[in-house]
């Protein structure tokens, strides 16, 4: 007899049903399972058949046949397996078929019978949801992830014989998990800016970047609290609305970093991958592709510490991602595309040893220097729109254990500044500042008349070059914003070309 | 006999008319130069500027404004082209338009270091670029000392701007002082490294660079006095602008100490530097100010 049940692959950030067959027939005992299957999930025969022996079901002794469809689509994870035995319960009679319509199920079973949890859940329903079916059934561990998703039934199971007896009606599904799981927002998850003491220039141009979503260089000696300021950087943003909370959960999912307890995610993310990260740590690897980090940064910060010790290829992959804020890529199975619309942070010291230009101090030949600079790509500085210089602190400021501005306060004058740009730009594909292409700038930007020729003047004096001169609009428009002013006034020029990133050959 | 490597590489033998007065009163000169353009005029006084090559900001101006200012007064200037102190000497020089030479260490045909591949086609263009070594002779370090000694001999007058105490430049003091030529030392602040070569070449009775007019009494020339009376001009700016201003000097500094010396706001002081550097009054490096003006 033929059976079939509903489970789903995932590939990239999409999922594809995939139908689950089964099929129970006369003939030599054999087990089979085709459709393009990798070995993680041709194991599952073997964890199914004990599974099932050790839950008591006894599978007739016959020709047992699998296929995995559509059989072009590569299936990997050991989420197949509460399918599969589904599939082959229902084949052999034990479960009605039309039990199974309009159910999707993933799950992985272990010798005993019992769940286990797999990764990439929310997505997963959604997709049930929008497939029209009715219910989904998941290992227990993932049930709290999938009742995140409206409007259809998830049910948890904790074995094969939970699976087989809720499948029957013999039993109700445990309804002992609490429906809102997301967990309130409270300020102290992030850490707070009021420990920075100091660094007013370098706070201000932090603020200025959340306001408008630029991407933000700091530049400074070591020690002087570069990490500390992009550490508190999430802080300071804008909370994430529901839209984005889901997008960042489900980015997480699939990545299988979701913490189980509260499944939903509220808050900006900070990744913050080690110097020596791989292209494909950042971009996001293997054959069927896993979420990198500039994905798994989305609609939060990447902080680059020590960007010039990275190498040179992982930094070039993030061109494309800062520009286009998605990042695609090809495999032989076809094109993966990630969203990666994240505020790029990056640290660096001026030079190797970090006093440059202090003659005095720094012990870097000019040879060095150079060869530290070339790391990082004009292109890419092309893309960073602000750059703020952090300071060793003074004993003064060490000591006197005043508390500065607290994050909190900061977030709230930025909130003003993001309401604004999401008034300006309810009706486009923008949201923020940050995020303005060349050609709306002459639409957004309007300039005084004492503006535009402060802009005229440091484009003939300063060298800047078009690239710069976009970005300092962009800043400006932010600089404006957080003042309410709907012109762009001659100080909010002046703030933001005091912050603008120049070329390399005037650094040294 | 004459070796024609390219068209544009001569080679001047010793017993050549061409070849340098200077270079024949003293012993161990080279017996044949590889020239790219021309060489130095026997007939027009020279100064060699020699000095750091990780020079400070301070070390930089100055050697650009000596040298201009020497040139414009018809003084041939003579350098090494290399970072630094040499490389502003060549420029400042070529603004003052008088030729300038540069000695390499290298071939003639070869640009070291590369990043002065503009300076030397100017050089080239405007006086000449001098060798002993042979074209397409490698820039190896152990050629550098011995050039020095052409650097100096070539020079009427050796002018050291900025030397740690153990700095190349002090090689060519030494070939300066046994060719028995006047040396002259600008001094520097005290506390700077970039300064000790230079003041212990004072203490050992250096001429004191203080001015450029102090350096062409050497040869019995005025300079003109307009850039020193424009110089001292009176910056007129607005209170704010100023105290900001007065917190800079020529050692770089970044906003955040200039808002721990004034008490300004971030944006304040972001705001009146930039205004500043639009008017010129400041430059920057990175995100560090200087005075300028």
């Amino acid at each position: 007899m033929f059976s079939s049940v509903l489970s789903a692959s995932i590939q990239g950030m999409n999922i594809c049903p995939i139908q689950v067959e089964a099929d129970v027939s006369d003939g030599l005992p054999s087990f089979a399972m085709v459709g393009y299957v990798t070995s993680q999930v041709k194991e599952a025969q073997e964890r199914v058949r004990t599974a099932l022996k050790n839950t008591g079901i006894a599978i007739p002794p016959k020709r047992i046949t699998v296929n995995l469809a559509p059989a072009d689509i590569r299936k990997e994870g050991a989420g197949y397996d509460l399918p599969i035995t589904a599939a082959i319960l229902s084949a052999a009679g034990k479960i009605p078929r039309n039990l199974l319509r309009g159910v999707l199920m993933i799950g992985e079973v272990s010798l005993s019978g019992k769940c286990s949890p797999v990764s990439g859940i929310l997505p997963i329903v959604m997709k049930a949801r929008e497939l029209g079916c009715h219910t989904c059934i998941l290992p227990v561990q993932n049930a709290l992830e999938g009742m995140l998703v409206p409007d259809i039934q998830v049910i948890g199971v904790e074995s094969v014989r939970d699976m087989c007896e809720i499948l029957q009606g013999k039993r109700k599904p445990v309804d002992g998990i609490q429906k809102n799981p997301a967990q309130p927002y409270s300020e102290e998850k992030y850490e707070d800016f009021q420990d920075v003491q100091g660094q007013e220039g370098a706070r201000r141009a932090a603020e200025i970047a959340a306001s408008g979503f630029h991407n933000l260089l700091l530049i400074g000696a070591p020690g002087t609290g570069k990490s500390m300021i992009a550490k508190r950087m999430p802080g300071i943003l804008p909370e994430l609305d529901k839209h984005e909370s889901l997008e960042v959960s489900k980015i997480y999912s699939i990545a299988g970093l979701l913490p189980a307890e509260h499944p939903f995610i509220t808050t900006r993310p900070f990744r913050s991958p080690h110097h020596t990260a791989s292209a494909q740590a950042l971009a996001g690897g293997g054959k069927n592709p896993k979420p990198g980090e500039v994905t798994l940064a989305h609609r939060g910060v990447l902080f680059l510490d020590e960007m010039p010790e990275f190498s040179k290829k992982s930094l070039e992959i993030l061109r494309q991602p800062m520009e286009d804020r998605y990042i695609r890529l090809s495999r032989v199975q076809g094109n993966y595309c990630f969203p990666a619309d994240f505020l790029l942070l990056a640290a660096m010291n001026p030079c190797p040893c970090g006093y440059y230009p202090d003659m005095n101090r720094c012990t870097c030949s000019q040879g060095e220097i150079t060869g530290y600079l070339r790391k990082i790509s004009q292109p890419l500085l092309d893309r960073i729109d602000l750059c703020a210089e952090a300071d060793p602190m003074s004993y003064e400021e060490l000591s006197a254990n005043r508390k500065a501005e607290s994050s909190s306060e900061i977030r709230r004058r930025v909130e003003k500044a993001v309401q604004i740009q999401k008034e300006r730009y309810k009706n486009t594909d923008f949201r923020f500042n940050g995020d303005l292409p060349a050609k709306a700038l002459e639409q957004y930007c309007i300039l005084s008349s004492q503006g535009r020729e402060l802009l005229r003047k440091a484009y003939d004096q300063l060298g800047i070059s078009a690239r710069a001169y976009h970005r300092i609009l962009k800043v400006a428009r932010t600089i404006a914003d957080m003042e309410n002013s709907e012109i762009i006034q001659k100080e909010h020029l002046q703030e933001a070309i005091g912050y603008r990133v120049l070329d390399k050959k005037y650094w040294r | 006999m004459e070796e024609i490597y390219h068209t544009d590489i001569e080679c001047i033998d010793k017993s050549s008319s061409r070849y340098p007065k200077r270079l024949r009163n003293y012993k161990g000169m080279p017996k044949r130069l590889y020239v790219r353009g021309n060489l130095p005029r026997d007939d027009c006084p020279t100064v060699a500027v020699v000095g750091a090559r990780r020079c400070s900001t301070y070390g930089s101006r100055q050697a650009y404004y000596y040298a201009k200012e020497l040139s414009r007064a018809g003084i041939q200037v003579i350098s090494g082209l290399a970072l630094g102190v040499d490389g502003r000497a060549h420029s400042g020089a070529l603004e003052g338009g008088t030729a300038t030479y540069a000695v390499l260490g290298c071939g003639v045909d070869i640009c070291y270091p590369r990043q002065h591949y503009d300076l030397y086609r100017q050089v080239w263009q405007s006086g000449g670029l001098i060798s002993e070594q042979p074209p397409g002779t490698r820039p190896l370090g152990c050629y550098f000392p011995a050039r020095n000694r052409i650097i100096s001999a070539l020079a009427d007058v050796i002018l050291v701007v900025e030397a740690r105490e153990k700095s190349g430049a002090l090689i060519t003091v030494d070939f300066a002082l046994e060719q028995g030529k006047t040396v002259y030392a600008l001094p520097g602040p005290v506390d700077s490294s970039l300064s000790v070569g230079c003041h212990r070449l004072l203490e050992q009775g250096a001429g004191v660079a203080w001015s450029v007019q102090t350096l062409l009494g050497e040869w019995g020339l005025e300079g003109s006095t307009e850039e020193t009376s424009a110089k001292k001009r009176h910056l007129r700016l607005a209170s704010d602008l100023n105290l900001v201003y007065s917190c800079l000097d020529l050692q770089p500094k970044s906003p955040h100490e200039i808002i721990e010396m004034t008490h300004f706001s971030a944006k304040k002081v972001i705001n009146s530097l930039t205004e500043l550097e639009l008017e010129g009054f400041v430059g920057r490096i990175g995100q560090k100010f200087y005075q300028k003006k």
